[in-house]
């Protein structure tokens, strides 16, 4: 993409090019420095196509060869045939249940040859921001009534039903990052504070014994009412409020969290948000240890490890790192999936606190230039497409650091354009592509 | 368009930046304030390895190295590179069936918890097996050979004074810097005495290890590493060749050896019998034959030499003739008139000679080994008018007793040495009640009573008689390669001490003419050595030891104590044979020859004939398997108790196996083993079966 050619160049944001080029050769070092052994041949290495960071190098390629074909496109196009890829989306989905294969443990993948793969629940996320985006954008959508908003959240929510389905619930969290969109768009805060509130309930019933739990929550309501006193002196009403969500929190944690965790949940899946938060779970029955088991089988690590070890190799880092390829814990494999899930932890140990802030940095340069170029848009349709592709990155950024300096459970989401894959880093350069695309005509009104 | 809601944005953007700060805080939690991760990374993936420095080598006074390092290879095996092996042939070559086979490989998987790192296969291969699989080892992937230090005695010899190195336990760990669990460190001997020297100092190589263990490569090209330095080289006076013909002649004995060189205090030799093959404290079988020897009550690795107490009967009578001679009691003319019994105290003393005459001087009265001449100088000697009291007069003969270097730690370069025991006034206020005399302890005067000296102490005694009243502290090591200034340890051993060179050599003269006439006309006139003219000194002690509630005469432990030659004194032996009968007979022999050895560098004839005679006599004391049989049954018996299995007390019980058990006993010509805390005891503490065996006579 040559910047001389003004018909593509027209309009581009070169600084989200810029920032797309340097994060996805940083990621290639980092697999590079993560996989490479003394003795290698490194150009070998790299033509070969047997090495990871080889296969990374392609991906990028690929990605770049997208990304122009993408920028050629008119930018109607992606409003005209939003719907379609979303149904093209749903449909690969319903193509994995016959045709998927197991790899560790998941049965989202479908398999071409023995190298290359494709993960639709990933890939399904460009297209359902498209028709989010064309969703919200519709004249006739007034998304101030419930109705408009069902039927966005249903957009979002479908394709993680099917997540869920083939085993990927990290993925699947992923589409809840679209009601980042749709909080822009109009939906009531309150929808945001309680999905936040709830979550942090669920967190604080794993951290806490159950009866303190209670005691706290029964102080935080008489605190508030006794701040509000005057207030519910006028308004019987907020009185009534307060009890009332008094009264749901402590159902939460008393009976919904558990309920949840027996019935809702895999007993691997709630073993994993205990190892986050650093705690032994006991499973409830000879079935759940059974599945631990079964899962663990395929996978032969232990999470609790994989984030103790992650911990361990971040931690050394210190403040200014050993430097790449010096890194012990990184380089002789003590950190499991060290160039897909735990690829953080390179940049950790080799550049320390100075150089993982550094690098963080990047990403929330990246955000807020989305969010900026959001919020210059004409039309909505770009304008919300824009802050989906700001959500999701900021949903795959924030809980795969998270989970590796373990805030966040092991639920196996990559890092965009660092974690070794192609189907995500082609996911992840597309949606920034079709972005840098709309943004170049922004002038104009997309419907 | 909503487009009030653009206001949301910046929530939006707060959110981001919160969650940044979040995730910030907590890199600042891992990477800057806690430091343990740092440590964690450490441990999982640096593996400091010890790098053992060669231990200083010990040479005899000729440079011949006695005691030295060498190389044994160890079959290593990496259970997860065992691919595409011929295993037929492997176990053929290593004399195993395959069964064994797998069972060593599980072993070392179970041992490393995994199959990643290199266990040991087999250790310290047998030379010819290591020629053979060197040849062939590229056929076995996952197998190597690996270099293992180990300690090698060349001579065999010398067990007791170099002593071994054993694997550190907790009290020394404790106790001295520097040790950690796995390292060896010298457990007796020279061995212990010099473990600062002969260490050397331990490297470190850090090494990167990966997640399986396995070593991948050095930790920052080498930076940290530090290189270790050989330990230094000790020389010795040891005469090699000498201390193997001592135990050669000490064989199927029990009792020590003793050899010093006078002029420097240097010992040339030192026996104990019965001794242990000082290899077989290095192999793979260590443990095994270590467990053996400490069960054995014959106490093999007791060194007799320094820690055995003995009295030293008639050996001690050239000593009580010089303290009477200085005091002034008797002179060189003094005789007495002995007719084969001291009779001037209630108990009669016996004395072997009966014909008038063979005490009429004082050097005639050595030469015949006069009991009644001795006993009454040490009357003399405690009763000295010019004392006063029998009280001072005890004390003033301790001083000079002890001045010879008896009753007290000589102090020599060996750890745990005996101080032996020389009796002063309150052990016998304490015994008879403040109420005694002279003749209470009468046969003091001949080495008995409750005198009890090591052999050392006996061959040093010999040094300050034959230098007339010096001596330097016995002690093996010359000097140490690498000698530096901060160097203090040989000190000590340069020091003459000038103990009794008040007493006028004339005198010294006189004693030692008595002593060199021991060897021409008197009873050690057997083993005179033609050219050389030798001055020594016999000793016969009775002793008796209580075994089955009865008190039991033993037979004689015989002492011979001597130094040569006359002129120019260049060797000083003191040699005690346990229950072996006369001193003349079995001890007299081994010092004559030894010394013969030593000056002549080769034995007459006649001397070699007598040498294969000596090293062939069996004197191991019977008493030995009455008691060993004792202890083996109490043992079987308290083992029944325990563990309601008594198949092993059975043979003690039944007739027929007991005496075919008693009959094995006396086959076994080295001492038999016995296992059991009391006659133990009695057998490695000397002090306690002093207390047993009571001397009666002496001659």
């Amino acid at each position: 993409m040559s910047q001389r050619n003004p018909g593509i160049s027209k309009g581009v944001d070169w600084p989200l090019v810029w920032i797309w080029t340097a994060l996805c050769f940083i990621g290639i070092s980092c697999i590079f420095a993560a996989t490479y052994r003394e003795g290698d041949n490194v150009l070998q290495g790299f033509l070969s196509l047997k090495t990871d960071y080889s296969r990374e190098l392609l991906y990028f390629l690929l990605a770049a060869v997208a990304g122009v074909f993408i920028l050629l496109i008119d930018s109607k196009f992606f409003t005209a045939t939003a719907n379609l890829s979303y149904a093209l989306g749903l449909f690969l989905l319903l193509l994995v249940f016959p045709f998927h294969s197991r790899v560790k443990g998941t049965e989202s993948i479908i398999r071409f040859g023995n190298a290359f793969q494709l993960q639709p629940a990933e890939l399904c996320t460009v297209f359902v921001n498209l028709a989010l985006a064309k969703y919200l954008s519709r004249i006739e959508t007034d998304f101030y009534k419930p109705r408009s908003q069902l039927v966005a959240a249903s957009i979002a929510l479908i394709p993680a039903f099917f997540s869920i389905l083939q085993n990927e619930t990290g993925l699947a969290l992923v589409y809840f990052s679209f009601f980042l969109v749709m909080f822009r768009e109009g939906l009531s805060p309150a929808v945001l504070v309680m999905g936040f509130s709830f979550a942090a309930l669920v967190v604080a019933t794993l951290l806490l014994e159950k009866n303190l739990l209670a005691l706290i929550l029964t102080g935080i309501a008489a605190f508030v009412i006794y701040i509000l006193r005057k207030q519910i002196k006028r308004r019987k009403g907020i009185l009534l409020a307060i009890v009332g969500i008094w009264f749901i929190c402590v159902g939460v944690q008393r009976f919904v969290v558990p309920f949840m965790f027996d019935h809702v949940f895999k007993a691997y899946q709630v073993k994993r948000m205990y190892d986050a938060i650093g705690k032994e779970y006991i499973p409830k029955n000879a079935e759940a240890v059974q599945e631990i088991e079964k899962k663990a089988g395929g996978k032969k690590t232990d999470n609790n490890y994989n984030v103790s070890q992650s911990k361990i190799a971040i931690g050394s880092g210190s403040i200014m790192g050993k430097g790449l390829l010096k890194g012990t814990q990184t380089r002789y494999e003590f950190v499991p999936e060290q160039s897909t899930d735990f690829i953080f932890c390179t940049i950790g140990e080799g550049f320390g606190f100075v150089g993982s802030i550094l690098f963080l940095g990047i990403y929330l340069v990246l955000l807020y230039r989305m969010v900026t170029i959001a919020e210059r848009q004409r039309s909505t349709f770009s304008r919300c497409f824009a802050y989906g592709v700001a959500s999701v990155y900021f949903f795959h950024i924030s809980v795969n650091v998270c989970m590796t300096i373990g805030l966040a459970p092991v639920i196996g989401i990559p890092l965009p354009f660092m974690s070794y894959g192609g189907t995500s880093l082609l996911t992840f350069s597309i949606m920034l592509f079709i972005l840098i695309r709309l943004d170049a005509d922004r002038q104009m009104v997309l419907r | 368009m909503p487009v009030f809601n653009q206001s949301r944005s910046n929530i939006i953007r707060l959110i981001f930046a919160a969650m940044f700060l979040v995730i910030a805080a907590q890199l600042f939690n891992l990477q800057v304030i806690s430091s343990k991760y740092r440590k964690l990374a450490q441990e999982n993936a640096l593996f400091p390895k010890r790098i053992y420095p060669n231990r200083g080598i010990i040479f005899d006074r000729n440079n011949k190295a006695i005691l030295n390092n060498a190389i044994l290879y160890d079959l290593m095996v990496t259970p997860s590179q065992v691919k595409n092996i011929d295993t037929n042939y492997f176990c053929q070559i290593m004399d195993i069936d395959t069964a064994e086979f797998r069972d060593r490989i599980q072993d070392v998987k179970y041992k490393n918890g995994g199959s990643f790192r290199p266990g040991i296969f087999q250790d310290l291969l047998a030379p010819d097996l290591y020629a053979k699989l060197v040849e062939n080892i590229w056929q076995f992937s996952g197998f190597n050979l690996q270099e293992r230090p180990v300690r090698v005695y060349p001579y065999n010899a010398a067990a007791h004074i170099l002593g071994y190195i054993g694997e550190v336990d907790s009290a020394i760990i404790h106790r001295y810097s520097g040790y950690q669990l796995g390292d060896y460190v010298g457990r007796t001997g020279l061995e212990q005495y010099y473990e600062k020297q002969l260490m050397g100092r331990r490297g470190i190589e850090f090494w990167i290890k990966d997640n399986k263990n396995r070593l991948v490569g050095h930790y920052e090209n080498k930076a940290d590493d530090t290189p270790s330095v050989a330990g230094r080289n000790l020389r010795t006076y040891i005469d090699v060749n000498l201390q193997q013909f001592a135990e050669k002649l000490m064989a199927n004995k029990v009792g020590a050896v003793v050899a010093i060189e006078p002029k420097t205090g240097g010992i040339i030799a030192m026996v104990s019998s019965p001794d242990f093959d000082p290899n077989s404290l290095t192999g793979p079988e260590k443990k095994k034959n270590y467990a053996k020897l400490n069960l054995d009550v014959s106490a093999p690795l007791l060194n007799r030499a320094i820690k055995g107490l003995y009295q030293p009967g008639s050996a001690y009578k050239p000593i009580g003739a010089l303290i009477g001679l200085d005091e002034g009691v008797i002179t060189p003319a003094s005789g007495y008139d002995c007719r084969g019994v001291y009779l001037a105290c209630n108990h009669p003393v016996k004395c072997e000679h009966k014909d008038p005459g063979h005490a009429r001087t004082m050097r005639i009265a050595i030469a015949h080994s006069c009991n009644s001449f001795f006993c009454n100088t040490f009357r003399l000697t405690l009763d000295n008018p010019e004392i006063h009291s029998v009280r001072r007069g005890l004390m003033k003969w301790k001083e000079y007793v002890n001045a010879f270097g008896l009753g007290h730690r000589i102090g020599i370069d060996l750890p745990s040495e005996d101080g032996g025991n020389i009796p002063d006034t309150a052990s016998y206020d304490k015994e008879y009640n403040h109420s005694w005399n002279s003749c209470t302890m009468v046969t003091m005067g001949i080495g008995q009573d409750k005198m009890e000296v090591t052999p050392l102490q006996m061959a040093n005694a010999m040094c300050i008689v034959a230098n007339k009243g010096s001596f330097f502290t016995p002690h093996f090591v010359k000097s140490i390669d690498g000698h530096s200034q901060d160097d203090t340890v040989l000190d000590k051993f340069s020091v003459k001490h000038e103990v009794l060179t008040h007493i006028p050599d004339d005198v010294y003269e006189d004693v030692i003419s008595g002593m060199q006439d021991v060897t021409e006309i008197g009873t050690a006139s057997a083993v005179r050595i033609p050219g050389i003219n030798m001055c020594a000194k016999t000793g016969t002690a009775e002793n008796y030891l209580t075994v089955d509630h009865r008190r039991t005469k033993l037979r004689n432990n015989a002492i011979f104590v001597c130094f040569a030659p006359r002129e120019n004194p260049k060797i000083a032996i003191a040699v005690v044979v346990q229950n072996a009968g006369f001193g003349a007979v079995w001890a007299a022999p081994i010092g004559s020859l030894l010394v013969e050895k030593y000056l002549n560098d080769s034995l007459r004839p006649e001397s070699q004939k007598k040498a294969e005679e000596v090293a062939n006599a069996d004197l191991v004391p019977k008493y030995l398997v009455r008691v060993q049989f004792l202890q083996d049954s109490t043992n079987a018996a308290r083992h029944a108790i325990r563990t309601h299995d008594s198949s092993s007390l059975m043979k003690y019980i039944i007739p027929s196996s007991r005496a075919a058990l008693l009959d094995t006993f006396k086959k076994v010509t080295i001492l038999p083993r016995l296992s059991g805390p009391s006659i133990k005891q009695n057998m490695l503490k000397p002090k306690d079966t002093a207390k047993v065996i009571k001397p009666d006579s002496t001659r």
